[in-house]
């Protein structure tokens, strides 16, 4: 089976959506289970490892946080954030049809907002894409936000 | 004026012993206070030497809400100066760090400093000529600060141009920079970095009382350590599954009532003190192969594991920073408003150290204290609960009792059940001492 340009594109607007709608199961079985969600501290940064970055989460943790936003004793989700992405088309940089494996990178703004706070941020998403089993799946996810270096109040959602 | 400048009878008003005026929090004539009395004359960290390695490499950062400037001079030492011009006013650098060469250069009218702060150069110089100049506090450069020390790489400096030493303010508690440089089998660390940056709306000594507050992680947290174990159970993994790092680093947050009250408080003279004297949250991390190895071989077997055994958990050193011994950590928290504070986070490299303890301390810092960490968002959340609370008229005391005595004398040091609020009760005894160190007494002045 292959994967057209514009599958790969509608793959990063479903999954934004997911994010946007709250729909984190769905959302967490796009991953593969080795994958892990990169966001530097660093403008440009190389080493997810050694130096400190916003989040570099394996599927365990991701689940944690999902699972901590319906959480009964969660105060800081009461009331609960909201969220919004708008993306540019996605550029596909990376097509490897014979290993199944594909690279987009988006532009995209970022909105979350909980109580009278609300806060914007730009963002870059590279996505490394795998097609398993016929299914389009995410292999790793960096998010680079624009302002990284600034300081930030609390970012509880996926941006 | 307001109620408090000048009467150091209302300040020391504002701690009685177990419980303190909600002023100290919330009120901006005492944040001003706070800024002109207390960062002036306690001993305020900076940086770290290893920000500015060579000459002419500078850092910009704030002792309480004073604009400054860590740069190594020509002779290798590191200096701390006002980042103002002394001609208008103007910041002389503006970026967080770099390096400026042999000296500084305003960028208004290139008046020019040396990297210790004496003026070099004013383009057409003559027109001071006869003008008295020289007598002026602005021929004399760029102010430096009253003192600054190096204490193992850590910079730290008094605003104020006399008051007490270094070793006097900080006493035994040096102990713990001393662990935390030790675990180095070279003894020396390294930033790794830039540190997160997470801006929260409430006074800064929220956080640092939370510091050794034992009593909230097992609540506070439960939204996120809690949940890490539950998940893990219902994972039904098979014994001896090495845990997720997140297991490693969050679940221990959920530990018992008694393995608080048995890790055990100890604090110090000016309101220092930490948490852990026996055990702590990060005994149990898993051992890094070969790295006791090279301890043994820099220092000796016994020296190598009474470094290792220490498992301090956070310590203060008052007024506003935490460090974590085991885990190379530093955390400083600039106040910025009675209701805004910039939490800055810092981790360390061991020189010579395995890279995988950099890793883990790396994770820590994401993990718990980044804006986007899980563990963050449930302190952010009691902080500023605890902000907007503050404002109701129907009570004014805030309660520091845990196993409060009766005249408490923090001049010893002194080790207690690891639940006691002593330690922020020490820290109000050293906030009046220094709050109060300097100020005139209006009233006597008066009589």
């Amino acid at each position: 089976m292959s994967v057209s340009k514009d599958q790969l594109i509608d793959f990063i607007y479903e999954e934004v959506r997911m994010l946007d709608e709250g729909r984190y199961d769905e959302w967490l079985a796009l991953w593969l289970k080795d994958g892990h969600y990169w966001m530097p501290l660093d403008y440009n940064q190389t080493d997810p490892l050694n130096v400190t970055s916003l989040m570099y989460e394996d599927l365990f943790m991701l689940k944690l946080r999902v699972e901590r936003l319906n959480g009964a004793r969660t105060f800081s989700q009461k009331p609960k954030s909201r969220c919004h992405h708008v993306i540019q088309r996605p550029f596909v940089d990376e097509m490897d049809e014979a290993a199944g494996t594909f690279v987009t990178k988006t532009f995209m703004h970022y909105v979350e907002t909980r109580l009278d706070e609300q806060f914007l941020l730009a963002l870059t998403a590279r996505h490394e894409l795998a097609l398993v089993d016929g299914k389009l799946r995410i292999a790793n996810k960096r998010v680079d936000i624009l302002n990284c270096d600034a300081a930030f109040r609390n970012i509880q959602l996926l941006p | 004026m307001g109620r408090y400048a000048d009467n150091p009878a209302a300040i020391k008003a504002l701690f009685r012993g177990n419980e303190v005026h909600r002023d100290v929090y919330i009120d901006q004539e005492i944040y001003k206070l706070e800024m002109k009395h207390l960062f002036a004359n306690a001993w305020v960290f900076v940086g770290h030497e290893s920000q500015t390695p060579n000459k002419g490499d500078y850092f910009s950062t704030q002792v309480g809400d004073q604009p400054v400037i860590q740069v190594r001079h020509s002779d290798g030492e590191v200096h701390v100066l006002h980042n103002r011009c002394p001609h208008k006013g103007t910041k002389i650098v503006i970026d967080r760090a770099g390096n400026t060469g042999k000296f500084f250069r305003c960028p208004y009218h290139a008046w020019s400093f040396k990297t210790d702060g004496c003026l070099l150069a004013i383009p057409l110089k003559k027109g001071y000529e006869n003008t008295g100049f020289e007598k002026s506090d602005s021929g004399n450069g760029m102010k430096a600060v009253g003192e600054v020390r190096n204490y193992r790489g850590f910079i730290f400096c008094r605003l104020a141009e006399t008051g007490i030493s270094f070793e006097d303010y900080f006493g035994g508690s040096l102990s713990s920079i001393d662990n935390m440089v030790e675990r180095s089998p070279a003894g020396r660390l390294e930033v790794a970095g830039p540190p997160l940056r997470y801006m929260h709306h409430c006074n800064w000594k929220m956080l640092v009382e939370n510091q050794t507050d034992t009593c909230h992680p097992m609540v506070a947290h439960e939204s996120s350590a809690g949940t890490a174990v539950k998940l893990w159970e219902e994972l039904d993994m098979p014994e001896g599954t090495p845990l997720p790092p997140a297991m490693e680093i969050i679940a221990p947050f959920m530990s018992p009532y008694e393995f608080f009250e048995n890790m055990g408080i100890r604090t110090w003279p000016n309101g220092h003190g930490h948490t852990g004297v026996h055990h702590s949250i990060h005994s149990n991390y898993s051992a890094i192969q070969g790295y006791m190895e090279k301890m043994v071989e820099a220092y000796g077997e016994e020296k190598a594991k009474a470094i290792l055994n220490e498992n301090r958990h956070n310590t203060v050193y008052f007024p506003n920073i935490m460090i974590k011994g085991p885990i190379q950590q530093l955390r400083v928290f600039i106040p910025l408003a009675a209701d805004k504070t910039l939490v800055e986070s810092y981790i360390y490299r061991l020189v010579d150290g395995p890279e995988q303890l950099t890793a883990r301390t790396a994770m820590y810092n994401r993990m718990i204290n980044a804006p986007t960490s899980i563990v963050g968002h449930d302190d952010l959340e009691m902080y500023e609960r605890a902000q907007e609370g503050l404002q109701s008229d129907g009570m004014e005391w805030v309660n520091i009792q845990r196993l409060y005595e009766e005249d408490e004398d923090f001049s010893q040091e002194k080790v207690e059940n690891g639940t006691t609020e002593r330690q922020m009760r020490n820290q109000f005894d050293a906030w009046v001492k220094f709050m109060t160190a300097d100020m005139n007494d209006v009233r006597e002045a008066a009589e």
